[in-house]
C-alpha cells in the first residue's frame, strides 16, 4: 500500500457497518476532497472502503455504524471491539438501535410472519431456517449494551464535519469537541 | 377496582350521575373500572362521544392511571403495597404466597377471571404493613395465615364485604400528639372566629403564624393566600390529599379524624378569596374513607357551614371530593390540577403559578391537608398559638409518619427543628444506620448526620421518615426507589422518562453484583442530568436516594462492584435468541467468547 512515511505513529482507522444502511459511511465520504488529506494522516484498515474483511491486530480508531439485530452483528462487534483502541458508535442505529429497532415494539414472530407468511403474493410461505442465515436477536440493541463504547457521533447520519472533527482531534491527541450544529438536529 | 357488581350500572347512568361534566371523566372511568373490572373499548368510545372529547383523550386517561385497565382484571383484584417498609414487613412473601395458592402470575388475571394479584406503589399504611387493597378496600397487617384464608375466600367467591372485618382495620397510628392533634374545632367555630375578626385580618393572622406548606415544599401558606386574594376573577380552593410519597401516611389520619378541621380551613380560604367551589383531591387508595368524609360534608351543609350564605356571611362555598386512580405524579400541584380537570396528570409548565392560573384557568389556592387543618386552627386560636412552636425559619409543629426499623412506628406530631436523633429516640429507632427523610424524593442521612434537623431550612419532609438498621442493604433500598420512580414517571419529558429507566437498569446491575466502577460513574452522571433537566419535581428528585447512598454508604456499593473489569455488558447472547430458536428450531452453538 502506501510507501513508508516520516510519521511512524500514523493512526490506523477501521470502519464497519452492522444493522445500518451505510448512510453513515456515505456521510463520512462527504468530507469530499479532504479524504486525500486524511489518507495522508491515517492508514485505513478494515473497512468497506478498503474491502479488508478483518482488522489488523491493533487498530487505533474503530468507527461502527448500525445496531445489533442478529448474532453475526454481535460477533463482528466483539471482534471489532477487541481490535480497536477507541471504539466510536456512529449514528442513531449504533447509539440507540435506530430504525431497525422499530421492530422492538413487536414480537419477532409477528415480524417474520408478516414478512414470510402473511404478506400477499408469497410462494411457499415459511420462516427461513437456513444455518447460513444468522439467528435474529429477540430485540435490536444499541452497541453500548454489548461492548464498551468510547465516543459517539450522533445523527442520522452524523454530518461529515463531525467525522472530520473526531478524527483530526484524535490524530492531534486532543479530545474531540463537536460544534452544537454538528450534534443537535431538532 | 373489580367488584361483583356486574354490569348493572349502565354507562349512561354513570355519565348522567356526573352531569356529563368533562372534568369528572376520571371519576366516571373509576366507576366503570369498579363495576366491570376494566374499562372496555366500548366505554372509551361512549365517553368520548357523550363528552365530546377525542377518543385519544379518554384512552390516554385510561392508560395513564395505574388503577384503570384496558383488559379485564379478576373478579377479585388484590394489590399489595410495594413500599420499601412494606417489603421489610414481608409484603413480597405474602404476595407471592397468595399468588402461589391461587395459581396466578403477579399482575396477570387468572384464566378463569377469578382473581388478579399485583403489587402497587405505597398505599400509605406503612406502620401497619404489609398492607394492600382488595377490590379497593384497604387491608393491613397481612400475615401468611390470613393469606391462606384469603385464598380460600377468593376460591369460594366470597365477596370482600364478607371477609373478616379485622383484616380491614386501620389504626389511626397516633403516637404523639402536639398542638394540632390536640385541637378539635367545634364545627363552624373557626369560620365564625375568622368572620368576626374579619377575613383580611384572618389572612394577616395566617401570614403572621409563619405556617409553611406541609406537603414538604414549605411555601408560606399566608403568602399563597395573599397572592390569590389579590388576584382578580374567579377562584378555586383545592386540597392535595394525594399523599403518594412512599412512607407518608399522616394525611390519612387527618382525613379520618380531622375532616372538620380540614373543611373548615378550606372554607375559610374560600370565603377569603371569594371562591365558590373547592375540591379535595384524594388518592384512590383512600377510597375507603369516602363515605365518612361525605357524611361530614352533609353534616356541614345541614349546619350551614357549606353551601349558601355560610354562617350568615352572605358568602357561598361548597366542596367536592375527587378520587385519584393511582398516579404518584398527581401529588405534584399542577399535575393534580390537570387530573382534577379530568385529564392525564401531566405537570404543567410553571410559571404561571396555580395562584395566577390554576384549576380551570382560574386563580387557585392549593394546599396540603395538614396545611388547611393548621390554617383553620390558626384562624381559631391565633398566630401565636402556632408560631410559639418550632424554630425561627420553620414555625409550628409537623406531623411525621415514621415506619421501618423502629419499635414504635406511627404518627408523631413534633416541633419543626427537631433533630433526627431525637426523632429516633421517640420512635425507638436508636439502632438506625440510615434515615430516609421525606420519602424516596427526600434525603437519606447516615449516623454522622443524625444531628441534622427536620425543618424547611435543613431536612424538609412532607412527613415521611423511614428508618433502616444495620441489617438493611442500602443499595437495595436505593434500587427499590429507582424502580418506583421509573414506574411513576409520567413520561412527558425525556430526561425523566428515559433517565429513570436508565437509573433503574444500572441500579439493578449494581445491586445484582454485575456492575463496574464505570456503571457507578454512569449512575452519578445520569443522576445529575435527570435532576437538572427534568420538567417537574418528580424527575428533579428521582435520583436523590441513589446519589445520597453512593455518597454516604460508598462501601456498600464498591464492595459489590466487579473490580477487575472495566466494562461488563448486561447481555447474554444465548438468552437473546430464544425467539428465533423457537421459530426455526435451530440449536446452533453460539460463539460465547467475550472479546471485551
Amino acid at each position: 500500500m502506501n510507501a513508508p512515511t516520516e510519521q511512524p505513529a500514523r493512526l490506523t482507522v477501521a470502519t464497519c457497518s452492522l444493522a445500518g444502511c451505510f448512510g453513515c459511511h456515505m456521510s463520512f465520504l462527504d468530507v469530499d476532497e479532504r479524504i486525500v488529506e486524511l489518507a495522508q494522516l491515517v492508514t485505513f484498515d478494515r473497512s468497506p472502503l478498503t474491502d479488508v474483511k478483518h482488522c489488523s491486530e491493533r487498530v487505533d480508531v474503530g468507527l461502527i455504524e448500525g445496531g445489533l439485530c442478529n448474532v453475526e452483528n454481535v460477533e463482528v462487534l466483539r471482534e471489532f471491539r477487541a481490535s480497536c483502541r477507541y471504539l466510536v458508535a456512529v449514528g442513531s442505529c449504533a447509539i440507540t438501535g435506530g430504525v431497525p429497532a422499530v421492530r422492538n415494539k413487536f414480537t419477532l414472530e409477528s415480524c417474520l410472519r408478516e414478512a414470510y407468511i402473511d404478506a400477499p403474493g408469497i410462494d411457499n410461505p415459511h420462516i427461513p431456517c437456513d444455518p447460513e442465515i444468522p439467528l435474529l436477536l429477540n430485540k435490536v440493541r444499541p452497541i453500548h449494551e454489548v461492548v464498551r463504547v468510547d465516543y459517539v457521533l450522533p445523527g442520522c447520519p452524523p454530518p461529515a464535519e463531525a467525522f472530520w472533527e473526531l478524527l483530526t482531534a484524535l490524530i492531534a491527541g486532543r479530545e474531540p469537541e463537536l460544534a452544537y450544529e454538528h450534534r443537535r438536529f431538532d | 377496582m373489580a367488584s361483583p357488581l356486574g354490569q348493572s350500572v349502565t354507562l349512561h347512568d354513570i355519565a348522567a350521575r356526573h352531569l356529563h361534566a368533562r372534568h369528572r371523566l376520571l371519576q366516571m372511568l373509576r366507576e366503570v373500572q369498579a363495576s366491570r373490572s376494566y374499562v372496555p373499548e366500548e366505554a372509551i368510545q361512549f365517553f368520548a362521544h357523550v363528552l365530546n372529547l377525542p377518543i385519544a383523550h379518554v384512552r390516554g386517561c385510561v392508560e395513564f392511571y395505574s388503577f384503570l385497565h384496558t383488559t379485564p382484571r379478576g373478579q377479585f383484584d388484590v394489590y399489595f403495597s410495594d413500599s420499601v417498609t412494606d417489603r421489610m414487613a414481608g409484603s413480597e412473601i405474602v404476595a407471592k404466597r397468595l399468588a402461589d395458592r391461587l395459581g396466578v402470575t403477579l399482575g396477570q388475571p387468572r384464566a378463569d377471571g377469578r382473581v388478579t394479584v399485583s403489587m402497587t406503589s405505597c398505599t400509605g399504611h406503612c406502620e401497619q404493613a404489609p398492607a394492600g387493597l382488595a377490590n379497593g378496600r384497604v387491608f393491613t397487617r397481612m400475615t401468611e395465615a390470613r393469606i391462606e384464608k384469603m385464598a380460600s375466600l377468593i376460591e369460594h367467591g366470597v365477596p370482600v364485604s364478607e371477609w373478616p372485618a379485622e383484616w380491614f382495620h386501620v389504626d389511626d397510628g397516633i403516637r404523639e400528639r402536639g398542638i394540632t392533634l390536640e385541637t378539635f374545632i367545634p364545627p363552624g367555630e373557626a369560620i365564625r372566629t375568622a368572620l368576626a375578626r374579619g377575613l383580611p385580618a384572618t389572612l394577616d393572622e395566617v401570614e403572621r403564624s409563619g405556617l409553611q406548606g406541609r406537603g414538604g415544599a414549605g411555601f408560606p401558606v399566608g403568602r399563597k393566600w395573599r397572592g390569590a386574594y389579590e388576584t382578580k376573577g374567579a377562584h378555586y380552593i383545592t386540597c392535595n390529599a394525594d399523599e403518594g410519597e412512599p412512607g407518608t401516611f399522616k394525611d390519612r389520619v387527618l382525613l379520618a379524624k380531622y375532616a372538620d378541621e380540614l373543611f373548615e380551613g378550606m372554607t375559610i380560604a374560600g370565603l377569603l378569596v371569594g371562591a365558590k367551589k373547592g375540591y379535595v383531591y384524594m388518592r384512590g387508595e383512600y377510597e375507603y374513607m369516602m363515605e365518612g368524609l361525605q357524611t361530614v360534608l352533609e353534616e356541614r351543609r345541614a349546619a350551614g357551614l357549606l353551601g349558601e350564605n355560610i354562617c350568615e356571611s352572605g358568602l357561598d362555598f361548597d366542596l367536592r371530593i375527587h378520587l385519584g386512580a393511582g398516579a404518584y405524579v398527581c401529588g405534584e400541584q399542577s399535575a393534580l390540577l390537570e387530573s382534577l380537570e379530568g385529564k392525564r396528570g401531566i405537570p404543567r409548565v410553571r410559571p404561571p403559578s396555580a395562584v395566577k392560573i390554576g384549576l380551570f384557568g382560574q386563580s387557585t389556592i392549593n394546599n396540603n391537608v395538614e396545611s388547611f387543618v393548621q390554617a383553620a386552627q390558626i384562624a381559631w386560636k391565633g398566630a401565636e398559638w402556632f408560631s410559639d412552636h418550632g424554630e425561627t425559619k420553620s414555625r409550628g409543629t409537623k406531623l411525621l409518619s415514621i415506619a421501618g426499623d423502629c419499635q414504635r412506628p406511627g404518627i408523631y406530631e413534633l416541633p419543626l427543628g427537631i433533630t433526627v436523633r431525637e426523632v429516633l429516640a421517640r420512635c425507638g429507632g436508636e439502632n438506625a444506620k440510615a434515615v430516609q427523610v421525606g420519602g424516596p424524593a427526600g434525603t437519606c442521612v447516615g449516623r454522622d448526620e443524625f444531628d441534622r434537623r427536620v425543618s424547611y431550612a435543613d431536612l424538609a419532609t412532607g412527613g415521611s421518615i423511614m428508618v433502616f438498621n444495620d441489617l438493611r442493604d442500602m443499595v437495595d433500598v436505593a434500587r427499590q426507589f429507582a424502580h418506583f420512580f421509573a414506574h411513576e414517571s409520567c413520561g412527558f419529558c425525556t430526561p425523566c422518562r428515559v433517565g429513570t429507566q436508565m437509573l433503574k437498569h444500572y441500579a439493578d446491575k449494581i445491586a445484582d453484583g454485575q456492575g463496574t466502577q464505570r456503571d457507578l460513574e454512569q449512575v452519578k452522571s445520569i443522576g445529575e442530568f435527570v435532576k437538572g433537566y427534568s420538567h417537574c419535581g418528580l424527575g428533579e428528585t428521582a435520583p436523590n436516594t441513589l446519589l445520597d447512598t453512593i455518597k454516604r454508604f460508598p462501601e456498600e456499593y464498591t464492595s459489590r462492584l466487579l473490580a477487575e473489569a472495566d466494562f461488563v455488558p448486561d447481555f447474554d447472547l444465548d438468552a437473546s435468541v430464544t425467539e428465533s430458536r423457537a421459530l426455526t428450531g435451530r440449536q446452533d452453538q453460539l460463539d460465547q467468547v467475550h472479546s471485551d
